[in-house]
């Protein structure tokens, strides 16, 4: 897969993520209508705030991940600080693209994600941690790597969906929340029919959307590691360099603490602890959102000893 | 119907003319704008330079030498003209960029001077830049001359009288020891 193929598939996929979150919603929208009102009443609103969410999550997300991150701004004074920020536009410069905005996040687990809608609304994180154990070399192969997720449009199709997997998930608490509201007090049993609604609802949510979400991040997020990798590579010419990064990375035991909600798949490397890349079993090998990071390091090893091509 | 299929070619060929001119217009000027993005980074360090002798002069006194040098460098380098001697310019200024940056080393007050450090940071970083952008000038150069070269957008090439663009050729002892240099200062 080529760079424009990438870019096309991932705003096709964008657009599939979006039409389904839709069609779930007016699904539910759709169901309470033919129990109560019997005109597409219910219908329009969800179709509403599931229009108004994704543009939401597509406008504002970016800014909504980085503040659950605790992400802020860099201090340009402060020595480390300013070399990520030259190192950045070093890389932007390499890969032709517009400089992203930088955040740091304060913790010591090295880790990074970029987020955004693209080249031009585009933002790079790192952890203090990775600023104070990677050289200048390293720290270049993971900016490296982060403007190839923003080259891609990675990032648009990653916002997506963790925004409206989020989206999802609150539905699910508010379903559960009513479930076991109404149980408490449907003796009466005349509003049984919405409690069978919102236990579809509940059913659906809690069960699937998890599940759903899970291999959703997962199939956009691993094969693309490997390509971020490459291409990543491909912009400082130095695969080396990334193959150390992540060596490094890894080695760092605690995982970061940030990064536990559903954002797993946005990090360089699975924020949800080291162990997770390393065991390379059948089912951890399902579920993971990021390759094992020594298949990671062996391919950028091959790569360096490769002609370039 | 002879005459319909006729200007259908005619029609289509046109189409296919005004879209592989327009795709070629299109790379040549990114190719010119990647060269505007390295003169952008040649000013910075042309800039910087004389920042950092004037701060370093102070201290390191018996380096007169090589001062001399990289103003001489830097201000050849400001004023030549011309794609292949500027080339020849630029290489002379990194060697005598990176002979100071090495001097520095011997000076352990500059070492460890804020203002040393925060310059010495700037102009590892422009040389990064420099490199980079001519990096991606070679890139996207070397599309455009793909494009102009292959059959058979050679065709409109040639009718438009498109120039392949020249390429970058700086020794590559002296891309890869440009970043080493700050690996010892970390």
């Amino acid at each position: 897969m080529n760079i424009y193929e990438q870019i096309a598939h991932n705003r096709r996929m964008t657009w599939l993520v979006v039409s389904l979150f839709v069609i779930f919603f007016l699904f539910i929208g759709a169901m309470f209508d033919m129990l109560y009102t019997g005109i597409p009443f219910f219908s329009v609103i969800a179709l509403l705030t599931a229009g108004f969410s994704s543009f939401m999550s597509y406008r504002y997300g970016d800014k909504m991940v980085l503040a659950s991150c605790g992400a802020h701004p860099l201090d340009l004074d402060d020595p480390a600080q300013r070399q990520w920020q030259n190192v950045v536009e070093e890389m932007s410069i390499a890969a032709g693209l517009p400089v992203p905005a930088t955040f740091i996040i304060d913790e010591e687990d090295p880790n990074a994600f970029a987020t955004g809608r693209g080249p031009g609304h585009s933002s790079i994180a790192v952890t203090r941690g990775l600023l104070a154990r990677l050289n200048r070399e390293e720290q270049q192969a993971v900016a490296g790597h982060e403007m190839s997720h923003i080259m891609n449009y990675d990032i648009r199709l990653m916002l997506i969906i963790s925004s409206l997997v989020g989206a999802v998930a609150l539905i699910s608490d508010w379903a559960n929340r009513s479930l076991f509201r109404s149980r408490r007090r449907s003796s009466s049993g005349s509003d049984s029919s919405y409690s069978i609604i919102i236990l579809a609802i509940w059913l659906i949510t809690a069960v699937l959307a998890p599940f759903v979400s899970r291999v959703l991040a997962m199939l956009v997020s691993r094969a693309r590691e490997y390509l971020a990798d490459a291409s990543g590579a491909r912009i400082t010419r130095n695969p080396l360099a990334l193959a150390s990064a992540l060596e490094k990375i890894e080695m760092a035991v605690k995982p970061t603490t940030s990064g536990n909600h559903g954002h797993a798949h946005l990090w360089i490397v699975d924020p949800r602890g080291s162990n997770m890349g390393m065991r390379q079993g059948r089912v951890a090998d399902l579920f993971a959102t990021h390759p094992p990071i020594e298949l990671r390091i062996a391919a950028l090893k091959k790569m360096a000893y490769e002609p370039s091509g | 119907m002879i005459g319909w299929i006729i200007l259908a070619l005619l029609v289509a060929a046109g189409l296919w003319l005004a879209g592989a001119y327009n795709h070629l217009v299109a790379l040549k000027n990114e190719v010119l704008n990647g060269w505007k993005q390295i003169d952008v980074q040649l000013k910075r360090r042309y800039d910087l330079i004389p920042n950092l002798v004037e701060t370093v002069k102070g201290i390191m006194k018996f380096e007169q030498d090589t001062f001399t040098r990289v103003i001489e460098a830097r201000n050849k380098a400001v004023s030549v003209q011309g794609i292949a001697d500027k080339a020849v310019q630029e290489n002379i200024l990194s060697g005598a960029l990176r002979q100071l940056f090495a001097l520095v080393e011997n000076y352990p007050q500059l070492k460890s001077n804020e203002n040393v450090a925060r310059l010495q940071e700037e102009l590892v970083s422009t040389e990064n830049r420099i490199g980079f952008a001519r990096q991606f000038y070679n890139d996207i150069a070397t599309k455009f001359n793909i494009a102009i070269q292959s059959f058979p957008s050679n065709l409109i090439a040639g009718m438009f009288n498109f120039k392949t663009a020249e390429l970058f050729e700086v020794s590559d002892e002296a891309q890869k020891q440009a970043p080493k240099v700050d690996l010892n200062l970390k």
